[in-house]
C-alpha cells in the first residue's frame, strides 16, 4: 500500500500543477477579455471574408466564408510542404551520397553547398531568392519563351495548360497500370525466389505506362489539348499573360529557398546514414559479385535508411513550420491568410491563433506518424 | 472642556484627512492608465514601423510625424514634457492586440475608424487627426492616368491586415475587373515589390502612397491616380474602459486643432494668456478650470501648444515641408474650406 502510494502520489501532483496551470491562464485570459469588451466564439467562421486572395487550389473569393478562407490557406501551406519535401529530399539524398564521392571535384562542391546554405538564416534567403529573382527577371513583354510555350517573368511562370476530355477514362487506366505493375513485381519475386530467373520489371512497367494510356487516346475518347498562356495589354507598359497555368513568383521563391535550405541538412543525414553502416558490410557484398550499383541498393541502403529516417522526419517537420515564413513575401499560406488578414478583419487573436496552432500541430504530427510507420516497415525484423 | 476642544480637534483633522484622502483617490480611481502613466513618467504610444509624415524614426531614433504628435500632446498635458514617449513600432497585424493587451496606452498608427473596430474588438476611438481615402499608384510609362483604365489581369500590391484589402476587392468588384491582390506583411516589401515590378499597381490610403512614394527608386517615374475609392478617417485609439484617459487623448487632439482655429501657435501661446477672447484664454489656461475634469492643472493645454504646436504646426512640420502632401486637402479647418471642425473646448 505504502509504495503503491508513493508511486501514484507524485503523478497526481504533477496532473494537478499542470491542471492547474492551465485553469489559471485561462481564467486569466477570461477574465481580461470580459474586462476589455472582447467576445470569445468561432461564430466569425461562418461570416463572409470579404477579402481576396492572390493564390488558391480551390474555388475562392471574398464571397466565401473565413472557414473557406482558412480552406485555402491551409491546402497553399500544404502545397508548398508538399513540393518542398520531394524536392528536398531528391537534392538531399544527391548531395548527401556526392559528399562521400571519391571525386574530389564533387566531394568539395557538395560540401560547400551543404556549409553555404545551411548557415545563411532562411529569411534571408527567402528574402533573396525573392528580390533578387523580381530583379532578374523580364517583364512580360520582354520574355523569352523557353522550350517555345514557358514564359518565365517577373509576374510568374506562365506554362500551358491541359484541358482534357473523359478525364476520367484515362486516370481509371493510370489506376490499372499501377495495379498490374504491382502484380507483376510479386510475380517477378516469386519467381526469384522458387525459379531463380529475374524479369525486367522496370522495362515492362514503363511499357505498360506507355501503351495503356496510349490506348484510351486511340479508342477511348480521351482527348488532350494545350492552352497556352497569350500576351495581353494592359496599358502601355503593363502586360500579363492570359490563358494555361500562371504560377506565382512568390510559390516558386519560397519552394526555391526552403527545399535549398532542407535539402542540406537531409544531405547530412544521408551522409550520417550511409558512413554509419560498417565497411565490412560493403566489401561482404561485393565479394560474392554484387555490382556496385547492387550493393547500395541491396545492402548499403536497407541499412542506412534506418540511420536516416528519423532525422530527416525533423527536417520534413522544420521545412513545414518554416513555411509559415511565407508571409513576408506574399504568399498565401495559412498564416498570411488566416492569421494574418483573417485575424486582423475579425479581431479574434485567441481563437484564430489557437485554431492556426492546432493546424500545425496536426500536419506535423501526421507527417510524424507517417514517417514512423514507414520506418517501423523498414527496421530489422527480427525472425 | 479640554476633552471636549480635543476630540473636537481630532474629529476635524479626521475629516480634512478623509476629505483629503477621498479626494485623492477619487482623481486617482478615474483613469487607472493616467496614474499609471504619471507613476512610470512616460506615454506608452504604438505607432507605425515607419511610414514618414505619419510616424517615422530618423537615424538617431527620434520619431517625427503627425501620428507622433498626438501622443507627444498627450505627454505634454500629463507629464509637462512632450518627449517623455515611448514609441512601439508595430505592424498593422499586431497594433489591436498591442492595445487590447496594455503593452501601449495608445494607438496612433494610421489607423482607419470603421464601425466593427470600434464596436468589436474592445477600442474606442477618439477622432481623426487625418482624413484619408484609398488611392492607387502606377508607373508614369503605363500611360494610366484614371482607373477607369484598369484592365482585368491587374495585378495589385498591398499590405495585409488593413482596410485596404476591403475596399480594392470592393472596387475591382463593382467595375467588373478581375485582379491579383499581392499582399505583405511589411510595408517596406510591397514598396521594393512595386519598385520591381511586381505589380502595376500599388494600393494603400493616399497619404500612405504619398509618403511611400519617396522610398521609391525613382519617384519621379510614379504617379498617384486622382480617383479616391474609400473613406478614411485616420485617427488615434485608446482601450475601451477607461473613459477619463479616453477623454485625455481627445481633447489633447481637439485643443491642437481648436488652437489653429484661433490663431495660437507654439511661438505667441503665452502672449496670447492676454488676450481678449474668453475662448483663447482657455485654451491658454488663463481662464476656467479645464484640466481639472481629467485630474489634471490648467496649464496642460498651454504646455501643449507650447511643445507640440497646433494642428497647423504640425501639419506643415510634418507632412507639408517634407513634400508628402503640401496641399492640404480635407484636412484644413473648416473655416478654410476643409472638414476639421473639433467641438469648443470650454
Amino acid at each position: 500500500m505504502n509504495f503503491k502510494a508513493r508511486k501514484i502520489i507524485p503523478q497526481l501532483i504533477t496532473v494537478l500543477v499542470v491542471v492547474l496551470i492551465f485553469g489559471f491562464f485561462t481564467f486569466n485570459a477570461q477574465i481580461n477579455m470580459d474586462n476589455r469588451g472582447i467576445q470569445f466564439g468561432f461564430g466569425f467562421l461562418t461570416q463572409e471574408s470579404s477579402f481576396d486572395v492572390q493564390f488558391s487550389l480551390i474555388d475562392y473569393d471574398g464571397s466565401h466564408s473565413y472557414a473557406r478562407a482558412y480552406l485555402v490557406g491551409l491546402l497553399n501551406t500544404l502545397l508548398v510542404a508538399f513540393i518542398g519535401i520531394l524536392i528536398s529530399t531528391i537534392l538531399g539524398v544527391i548531395i548527401g551520397i556526392a559528399r562521400l564521392s571519391p571525386n574530389y571535384l564533387i566531394e568539395r562542391s557538395a560540401a560547400f553547398y551543404v556549409e553555404f546554405f545551411r548557415n545563411i538564416p532562411l529569411l534571408l534567403q527567402i528574402f533573396f531568392w525573392y528580390f533578387a529573382a523580381l530583379r532578374a527577371l523580364p517583364l512580360p513583354q520582354d520574355a523569352d519563351p523557353m522550350l517555345g510555350v514557358f514564359y518565365l517573368t517577373i509576374k510568374g511562370l506562365y506554362t500551358p495548360s491541359f484541358v482534357w476530355e473523359n478525364f476520367d477514362i484515362f486516370l481509371y487506366s493510370i489506376i490499372a497500370v499501377i495495379i498490374s505493375i504491382i502484380v507483376i513485381k510479386n510475380y517477378a519475386k516469386k519467381l526469384q525466389e522458387n525459379q531463380g530467373k529475374q524479369l525486367p520489371v522496370l522495362y515492362i512497367s514503363i511499357g505498360l505506362f506507355i501503351i495503356l494510356p496510349l490506348i484510351t487516346f486511340l479508342i477511348g475518347g480521351v482527348s488532350l489539348d494545350f492552352e497556352f498562356p497569350v500576351i495581353k495589354q494592359l496599358s502601355t507598359t503593363g502586360f500579363i499573360y492570359e490563358g494555361g497555368l500562371s504560377i506565382p513568383p512568390e510559390l516558386i521563391a519560397l519552394t526555391l529557398a526552403l527545399s535549398l535550405y532542407t535539402a542540406t541538412f537531409i544531405a547530412e543525414c544521408v551522409r550520417a546514414g550511409i558512413q554509419g553502416i560498417s565497411k565490412g558490410q560493403k566489401e561482404a557484398a561485393a565479394s560474392i559479385g554484387l555490382t556496385p550499383n547492387q550493393v547500395l541498393k541491396l545492402v548499403i541502403m536497407p541499412q542506412a535508411l534506418r540511420i536516416i529516417i528519423p532525422p530527416t522526419t525533423n527536417q520534413y517537420l522544420n521545412l513545414t513550420k518554416n513555411s509559415s515564413l511565407a508571409a513576408a513575401i506574399a504568399y498565401p499560406d495559412l498564416v498570411l491568410v488566416f492569421a494574418g488578414t483573417a485575424l486582423m478583419q475579425t479581431g479574434r487573436a485567441i481563437e484564430i491563433v489557437s485554431i492556426t496552432m492546432l493546424t500545425y500541430l496536426s500536419i506535423s504530427l501526421a507527417i510524424s506518424m507517417l514517417m514512423n510507420w514507414y520506418n517501423k516497415k523498414i527496421a530489422i525484423k527480427e525472425k | 472642556m479640554l476633552k471636549v476642544i480635543k476630540s473636537l480637534t481630532s474629529f476635524v483633522a479626521m475629516v480634512a484627512v478623509l476629505f483629503v484622502f477621498t479626494t485623492e483617490t477619487m482623481a486617482a480611481k478615474k483613469s487607472k492608465t493616467l496614474k499609471n502613466t504619471q507613476k512610470k513618467g512616460f506615454v506608452r504610444c504604438g505607432v507605425s514601423q515607419g511610414l514618414p509624415g505619419f510616424s517615422n524614426a530618423d537615424a538617431s531614433g527620434n520619431w517625427t510625424g503627425v501620428d507622433v504628435d498626438v501622443c507627444r500632446a498627450v505627454a505634454a498635458a500629463v507629464l509637462g514634457d512632450a518627449n517623455k514617449v515611448k514609441f512601439t513600432p508595430l505592424s498593422a497585424k499586431e497594433r489591436f492586440t498591442a492595445l487590447t493587451s496594455g503593452e501601449i496606452d495608445i494607438l496612433s498608427r494610421n489607423t482607419t475608424w470603421t464601425l466593427s473596430r470600434d464596436a468589436d474588438i474592445g477600442l474606442t476611438f477618439v477622432g481623426v487627426n487625418f482624413y484619408d481615402g484609398q488611392g492607387f499608384m502606377v508607373r508614369k510609362s503605363s500611360g494610366i492616368t484614371s482607373t477607369s483604365q484598369f484592365k482585368s489581369g491587374i495585378s495589385a500590391c498591398t499590405n495585409i491586415g488593413t482596410t485596404t484589402e476591403l475596399n480594392m476587392r470592393d472596387f475591382f468588384n463593382s467595375k467588373g475587373i478581375s485582379y491579383e491582390p499581392v499582399a505583405f506583411e511589411k510595408a517596406d516589401e510591397v514598396v521594393a515589390a512595386y519598385d520591381a515590378g511586381r505589380c502595376d499597381t500599388y494600393t494603400t490610403d493616399k497619404s500612405g502612397l504619398a509618403a511611400q512614394r519617396t522610398k521609391l527608386s525613382n519617384p519621379d517615374d510614379h504617379i498617384v491616380l486622382p480617383e479616391t475609392i474609400s473613406k478614411e478617417p485616420l485617427g488615434p485609439v485608446v482601450r475601451q474602459g477607461d473613459s477619463v484617459w479616453e477623454d485625455i487623448v481627445r481633447w489633447s487632439l481637439n485643443v491642437m486643432i481648436e488652437a489653429e482655429e484661433y490663431g495660437i501657435n507654439s511661438g505667441n501661446a503665452d502672449s496670447m494668456k492676454t488676450s481678449e477672447n474668453p475662448a483663447i484664454k482657455r485654451l491658454v489656461g488663463a481662464e476656467g478650470e479645464l484640466g481639472a475634469a481629467f485630474g489634471l492643472d490648467n496649464d496642460w493645454s498651454l504646455r501643449i501648444i507650447k511643445q507640440v504646436g497646433n494642428y497647423g504646426e504640425s501639419y506643415k512640420r510634418n507632412i507639408a515641408d517634407t513634400g508628402i502632401l503640401p496641399d492640404r486637402g480635407p484636412n484644413q479647418l473648416w473655416t478654410k474650406g476643409g472638414i476639421l471642425y473639433v467641438p469648443p473646448a470650454r
